[in-house]
């Protein structure tokens, strides 16, 4: 027993080792890199980090043939994770990641903690292949430190053959009509949680006013009684199978491509999302990344995304590119970017994000 | 005690691998959450002060309730059939425990998915209770779903133990009660049952922990619609990005426990059988 006590001590010591180690983060103390478009790019390799089944699967292959650069690709399951392995406990910078795939308001946060490397916009040309509206958006006019790779919004897919009415308000979804309780589904992700809410009472999705998420709290617990389900990633299958009829759902998840499936923003608007692309600030294949990250802008690659996820993706010529039979036959991907810009940009809400979380947890608990 | 050095593999990787992760991840509930996640170096008690919060003690109180009832379930569901299993000849009983355990050899999510599909709105339930001429019932999504769910999956951890103090059990011991007078009712009440309560205890704590700290259930069966408190746990971490907090409630959880394991070692050897 003695013998075990003392490992016990000696675990207690390196318990604590890592936390006096690293006190304090030494984030963005340096300045941009200067990089050199000419580095010889076969020198360099790079670990990519993006949602599972969100890139051509060929596509390390691709970029190793192409611009001669060794890719590994790293998958994350949601924005949080990412993010927990980019800021990771203080450990700052030692992610080994050089791209991230996140979204535009984790982008914010990311640069705002000094972990992103600026965009050296003379290493991707192709940024002129973007839509114009696309590199002004609200975190991050200009492109400074985020490419956005896809976009969209958030709305109401629903089965033509199990509602009554075609829904066109987020109160179809909060406040279902007889014959649609128990057949709604919505998400649980913290601020689409709050979106539906929000809209109905006019307020912002990025708010922050103790009042206003109260008043949405009310709302969003009276809904809870007519809900199937939370559900923020099969909400797709449930629709297919018949399970629900309506549900709340980002435009690329809704399964238009049955013919029974329509997708709709209500009429109290909707928000903006975006995925980008970050180069981190850690990275010692800078140049590579931006390499990377023109060559996904390449109309060829970058409409993959349109075509096989059915993501909107905001390069003009990609767009193009896209197969017109695809287009019409999904509603969602014909959405200008005059008419998507409608939609309030999700921006990070800084410390007032745990306001959210408190709330879904309230939601979640509540009766 | 020689011997001792034989345990240092065994030590060590429990050390490296559990004293140490463990340790660190309850260190981080002494400290603040960092605005984008991680961990601020900068000592604080509110994350425990926070475990007071209303909101958290209904839902630690909601999830003792959902593992109680599943306990208590488990245990009427469970004593008879590890009986029945122990008063098997022996070439039966193994073929009986290897049924009870067969359903381990497959993938939990995988048997939670089967479970939606029996209990869903136009699932087998419904159609099987339609046939014999009753009302559809909505239980998937339920809390009775997330009992239903947590009793398939620890059933089993009820019924070995049971098993294994009911089979080490001396059978002359309730024919000896049986020929001094007492019915099968007085014989269990007073023999069986108070020489099997090591195996009650045991079995009731196996099912107990993991039903309580279950997050899979209540978001698949339970359709997010209630949380438990492993999900707060895992949204802490996952989605929150308030690690301090998810230790916070990590540390409460598994002191909880520790006091439970405590009385169920003190119960054992109050009424091991002498």
């Amino acid at each position: 027993m003695r013998g075990m006590r003392t490992v016990g001590a000696i675990a207690a010591v390196l318990a604590l080792v890592p936390l006096t180690g690293c006190g304090g983060d030494d984030n963005g103390s340096s300045g941009p890199d200067t990089l050199d478009a000419k580095a010889d790019l076969t020198k360099q390799s790079l670990t990519v980090s993006i949602w599972d089944g969100y890139s051509p699967e060929d596509l390390p292959e691709r970029v190793e043939k192409d611009l001669g650069v060794p890719v590994k690709i790293a998958h994350h399951a949601t924005n949080e994770e990412i993010m927990a392995k980019l800021t990771g406990g203080g450990a700052g910078g030692g992610s080994g990641i050089d791209v991230a795939f996140v979204s535009g308001q984790y982008a914010q946060a990311l640069n705002e903690a000094g972990l992103l490397e600026p965009i050296h916009a003379d290493l991707v040309p192709n940024l002129k292949n973007l839509y114009p509206e696309a590199r002004q958006l609200a975190y991050d006019k200009g492109n400074t430190f985020s490419v956005p790779y896809t976009w969209g919004t958030t709305g109401l897919c629903y089965r033509t053959d199990l509602v009554k009415q075609p829904p066109t308000s987020w109160n179809d979804l909060l406040k279902p009509p007889a014959e649609l309780k128990k057949k709604v589904t919505m998400m649980t992700t913290e601020r689409w949680l709050a979106l539906p809410a929000l809209k109905v009472l006019g307020h912002s999705v990025n708010t922050t006013s103790d009042e206003e998420l109260a008043d949405a709290r009310t709302l969003l617990l009276d809904a809870k009684k007519n809900l199937l389900a939370y559900d923020d990633t099969t909400f797709g299958d449930r629709l297919t199978k018949g399970e629900s009829a309506l549900a709340e759902a980002w435009d690329g998840w809704c399964p238009t491509s049955d013919p029974k499936i329509r997708f709709t923003v209500p009429k109290e608007g909707s928000d903006l999302w975006v995925d980008t692309m970050v180069v981190l600030k850690s990275s010692e294949n800078k140049e590579a990344a931006h390499a990377l990250i023109n060559y996904i802008l390449d109309p060829e690659i970058h409409s993959w995304a349109a075509e096989n996820i059915l993501y909107k993706v905001p390069n003009k010529a990609a767009m193009e590119q896209v197969d017109p039979k695809l287009l019409r036959a999904n509603a969602p991907l014909r959405t200008t970017p005059a008419d998507l810009l409608k939609g309030e940009s999700i921006v990070d809400v800084g410390e007032a994000a745990t306001k959210y979380t408190r709330l879904s947890t309230e939601v979640a608990a509540g009766s | 005690m020689k011997r001792w050095p034989l345990t240092g593999p065994g030590v060590t990787y429990l050390t490296v691998f559990m004293v140490v992760p463990l340790g660190l991840v309850l260190s981080y509930a002494f400290f603040r959450r960092g605005r984008f996640g991680g961990v601020v170096y900068e000592p604080t008690t509110e994350n425990l002060a926070r475990l007071a919060d209303p909101l958290y003690t209904d839902v630690l109180l909601h999830s003792t309730w959902i593992a109680a009832l599943t306990t208590v379930l488990a245990l009427l569901i469970g004593y008879p059939t590890a009986h029945v299993i122990a008063g098997l000849p022996r070439r039966r009983q193994t073929i009986a425990l290897v049924a009870v355990v067969l359903p381990f050899w497959t993938s939990f999510l995988v048997r939670v998915y089967a479970w939606i599909v029996l209990l869903s709105g136009p699932g087998w339930l419904n159609k099987a209770l339609r046939a014999i001429g009753l009302g559809p019932v909505e239980v998937l999504y339920t809390d009775a779903a997330v009992v239903a769910g947590l009793l398939y999956a620890y059933l089993p951890l009820m019924i070995l133990p049971l098993y294994a103090s009911l089979a080490r059990l001396d059978p002359q011991l309730s024919e000896a009660a049986a020929n001094l007078g007492a019915g099968p009712w007085t014989v269990f009440r007073t023999v069986t049952f108070p020489l099997t309560l090591p195996g009650v205890l045991t079995g009731c704590l196996f099912v107990f922990v993991p039903s309580f700290g279950n997050f899979v259930v209540p978001e698949l069966l339970g359709g997010g619609r209630s949380v438990m408190v492993g999900n707060l746990v895992r949204d802490q971490f996952l989605k929150a990005r308030d690690w301090p907090f998810g230790a916070a409630l990590a540390l409460a959880l598994l002191a909880g426990l520790m006091v439970l394991l405590f009385a169920q070692a003190w119960a054992a050897r109050r009424y091991a059988p002498r």
